[in-house]
């Protein structure tokens, strides 16, 4: 089975879509020629030509506009957003229009667009690169969310995404492009958008996450297993939304301590209404708080290299968090 | 004093987490510069000379030609004023020292001393203890402070089993100065939508419940729309109506072999309120705040009473209308409302409404206005009386007609000469009077 970069997976996915379906084509700021600023969409214009792999003007707006408008009209458009931080002036369209539109329609229209965004900080890309913008979102019903931890996992839920009869919005985290590789089959696969996977199996606490940070914590919970006995239980969600909640009380129930982590900030993120799930439906199962290991809240990331470094969370702050949880 | 700075490896382009040492250009010994190159490096997508961030002399290279590291990964040590080489020995030498302390800390370590949670159970704790009848009491506490993990009872209730120790189902669990706290609720995935009950009785209460229809609900929100908008002011008047009754008694046998409907007292109301209306056009008026509007299409509200609702269907152009032509209007919109055939059209326009309140044995009412009509007319019950005629006593038919009127438009001298119209027109009806 080919090895391949986080990067490489999602590509492979737009490509094969491409092919599978002719339906299926890409917009987006620099996507075609430059073929991206992070190389994702590199190749594609060469070999599908420029009917379908549209360089668009820098306007989100009509970036996400024009797609929302094609899925409508029958076409599988995939919307790149060369980094979410620029997604917000496309928010309205995405929000209230792509969201709604099946249930404005009374189930006449449907919107199958898919819209890909990197998300995520560490490359010291300050402000306006390195937001994590999950939450702006998280709570439109109509909208599905998915955020691949691995490469494996990139491919799957991409390709899942563009068959998806509704809007998805796939957040790829950019620090992952090159930092994360993994086993990619070649064939025809997909990860079902809305279940979770368990990472790894133990019984003294239960981590759930999604996307980057999970890396950090398989990391410190190989450690810790080796260097201090705790089994660490980790879920990755994979999807947002809809959350897997039956996963989520399964992953619960093994230990009754839950440790929740993310890179977007503590307050109003995915991880506040996991968190309401578990204390609404699990009380009884609980052993300890439900402890969360999220970014700050302060406004931005900064743009020095201590403070980034604050900001950002990795293998310690985990393994602290997760042993904390542990002896509780 | 002296200073080590550790040079880390940086971020060259974004998305890059990683760069491999090419060539080291300076040799531990060797004095930098700010900003002078001291290694080479590579990377997917630029190659790259690493300046040094601080003048000083390099002591110590971490990362060899020919590694590849994490960005963030210090790659040399650089001394900043003058100190001897054993100071990166002492910096690593804390690291070791501080992450062995870390590795102290286990689970089990320093939790003898510390019994501060020892009384904190959680929920799931409080949950195994009740499912295996455990008497938390001896139960050792590995957690935080001393406290009785989940684990813990686990591994308890395993050693029990193991040990052949039958243990005794306790009622509750243990000892009673350990408060148990549960919060009693629980909470379904989402909130109840209350429900309503009609028309079931509460056993044992002197009372049931009626539920409100559409059509009373309709008829409550119209009475108190007029009431509490409309200032309403109210008069009444008596008519002699003998004339009419001795008119109505000769004509309507035949009228009914005729017409097929009753001749009923209402048509000739009708016909004289109509006929006053045109002389008093601001009767036939709605207010509308810094405007009256006077309609000129005289359409009659007939209210027409059923056993549960009172509905009021309109006559249209009522003036066009003779008294036979309205007797027959009336006797269509009767049977109409009656069978509940009334359609959106029939209801729709009215400009004034009459009430025939007489028809259930009333001689005198206060009714509400039809909002926003201008006013409301009713005809009470005819009935026999003394009455003084050129200082004579006579036997007449008498009949009373209250109005009640929107005082924003109307006032006591116009509406008293409205009545005295409509009285007018009652009385000068005669044997010579013409249905057709």
């Amino acid at each position: 089975m080919p090895v391949m970069e986080y990067i490489d997976a999602i590509r492979l996915a737009m490509k094969e879509e491409m092919q599978r379906d002719e339906d299926v084509f890409v917009l987006g700021e620099d996507v075609g020629r430059k073929g991206g600023v992070f190389t994702t969409t590199k190749g594609l214009m060469e070999q599908f030509g420029e009917l379908r792999v549209l360089d668009t003007p820098l306007a989100e707006s009509a970036i996400a506009g024009v797609a929302i408008g094609a899925a409508m009209y029958g076409m599988k458009p995939i919307a790149e957003m060369q980094y979410s931080d620029f997604m917000f002036p496309a928010t309205n369209q995405i929000i209230s229009e792509a969201a709604k539109i099946r249930y404005r329609s009374n189930n006449d229209w449907s919107c199958p667009v898919v819209i890909r965004a990197p998300i995520g900080g560490g490359i010291f890309g300050g402000l306006y690169h390195s937001q994590c913008t999950e939450s702006v979102f998280f709570g439109t019903p109509g909208l599905k969310i998915v955020a691949p931890y691995s490469a494996y996992d990139a491919k799957g839920l991409l390709k899942a995404a563009v068959r998806d009869p509704d809007p998805v919005l796939f957040f790829e985290h950019k620090k992952c492009y090159k930092l994360v590789t993994g086993e990619v089959p070649d064939d025809d696969y997909i990860v079902p958008i809305g279940k979770a996977n368990v990472l790894r199996e133990g019984d003294d606490i239960t981590v759930i996450g999604y996307s980057l940070p999970l890396h950090y914590v398989m990391e410190a919970a190989a450690e810790l297993e080796q260097e201090e006995g705790i089994f660490a239980h980790v879920l990755d969600l994979r999807t947002l939304q809809p959350l897997d909640k039956d996963a989520i009380r399964e992953a619960v129930k093994k230990t009754g301590k839950v440790l929740i982590v993310h890179e977007d900030n503590k307050t109003g993120g995915v991880g506040a209404e996991v968190s309401a799930i578990i204390a609404e439906e699990l009380l009884y199962e609980l052993d300890a708080p439900i402890m969360r290991l999220c970014g700050p809240d302060v406004p931005a990331m900064p743009i020095n290299p201590p403070s980034e470094k604050f900001f950002m969370l990795n293998k310690e702050k985990a393994k602290e968090a997760m042993r904390n949880l542990a002896m509780y | 004093m002296s200073k080590l700075t550790e040079i880390v490896m940086p971020q060259l382009a974004e998305s890059l987490v990683s760069a491999t040492i090419d060539k080291w250009l300076k040799q531990p010994g060797d004095e930098v510069e700010v900003y002078e190159p001291i290694c080479e490096i590579l990377t997917d997508k630029v190659n790259a000379e690493l300046p040094s961030t601080v003048a000083g002399k390099l002591v110590k290279i971490l990362v060899g030609n020919g590694e590849k590291v994490d960005v963030g990964t210090p790659v040399c040590i650089i001394e900043t004023a003058g100190s001897d080489e054993d100071v990166p020995q002492i910096v690593a030498d804390t690291i070791q020292q501080s992450s062995s302390n870390h590795a102290s800390g286990s689970p089990d370590g320093d939790s003898s001393a510390d019994r501060s949670m020892r009384n904190r159970l959680s929920p799931a704790v409080q949950q195994l203890a009740a499912e295996h009848g455990v008497d938390l009491t001896q139960v050792p506490g590995s957690g935080l402070g001393g406290r009785i993990t989940r684990k813990d009872i686990l591994a308890y209730v395993e050693s029990v089993k193991k040990s052949g120790v039958v243990s005794v189902p306790q009622s509750v669990n243990m000892d009673p100065k350990l408060a148990v706290r549960t919060s009693g609720l629980h909470l379904a995935e989402t909130p109840k939508i209350p429900k309503i009950e009609i028309e079931q009785t509460i056993p044992g209460r002197g009372e049931y419940f009626i539920d409100v229809t559409p059509m009373r609900n309709a008829i409550a929100r119209n009475m108190r729309q007029s009431v509490t908008e409309i200032p309403h002011a109210w008069t009444t008047i008596e008519v002699d109506v003998t004339n009419i009754v001795v008119l109505r008694n000769k004509l309507k046998d035949e009228f009914v072999k005729r017409e097929g409907v009753n001749l009923t007292y209402l048509a000739f109301l009708m016909k004289a309120v109509v006929n006053a209306i045109k002389d008093f056009p601001m009767m036939n008026s709605v207010w509308a705040v810094d405007k009256i509007i006077v309609k000129r299409d005289i359409n009659i509200s007939l209210a027409v009473g059923t056993e549960d609702s009172v509905l009021t269907p309109v006559i249209k152009n009522a003036d066009q209308k003779n008294i036979a032509g309205l007797a027959r209007e009336i006797d269509d919109l009767a049977r109409k409302t009656r069978e509940g055939k009334l359609t959106l059209n029939d209801m729709q326009g009215g400009t004034f409404t009459v009430n025939n309140t007489g028809s259930f044995g009333s001689i005198l009412s206060y009714p509400i206005i039809n909002y926003p009509q201008a006013a409301i007319l009713t005809f009470e019950s005819i009935v026999k009386r003394p009455v003084v005629i050129n200082d004579m006593i006579a036997v007449r038919s008498m009949a009373n007609i209250c109005l009640s009127l929107d005082h924003r438009i109307l006032d006591g001298v116009i509406c008293g000469r409205f009545l005295q119209r409509v009285k007018d027109n009652l009385e000068s009806y005669n044997s010579e009077t013409t249905l057709y």
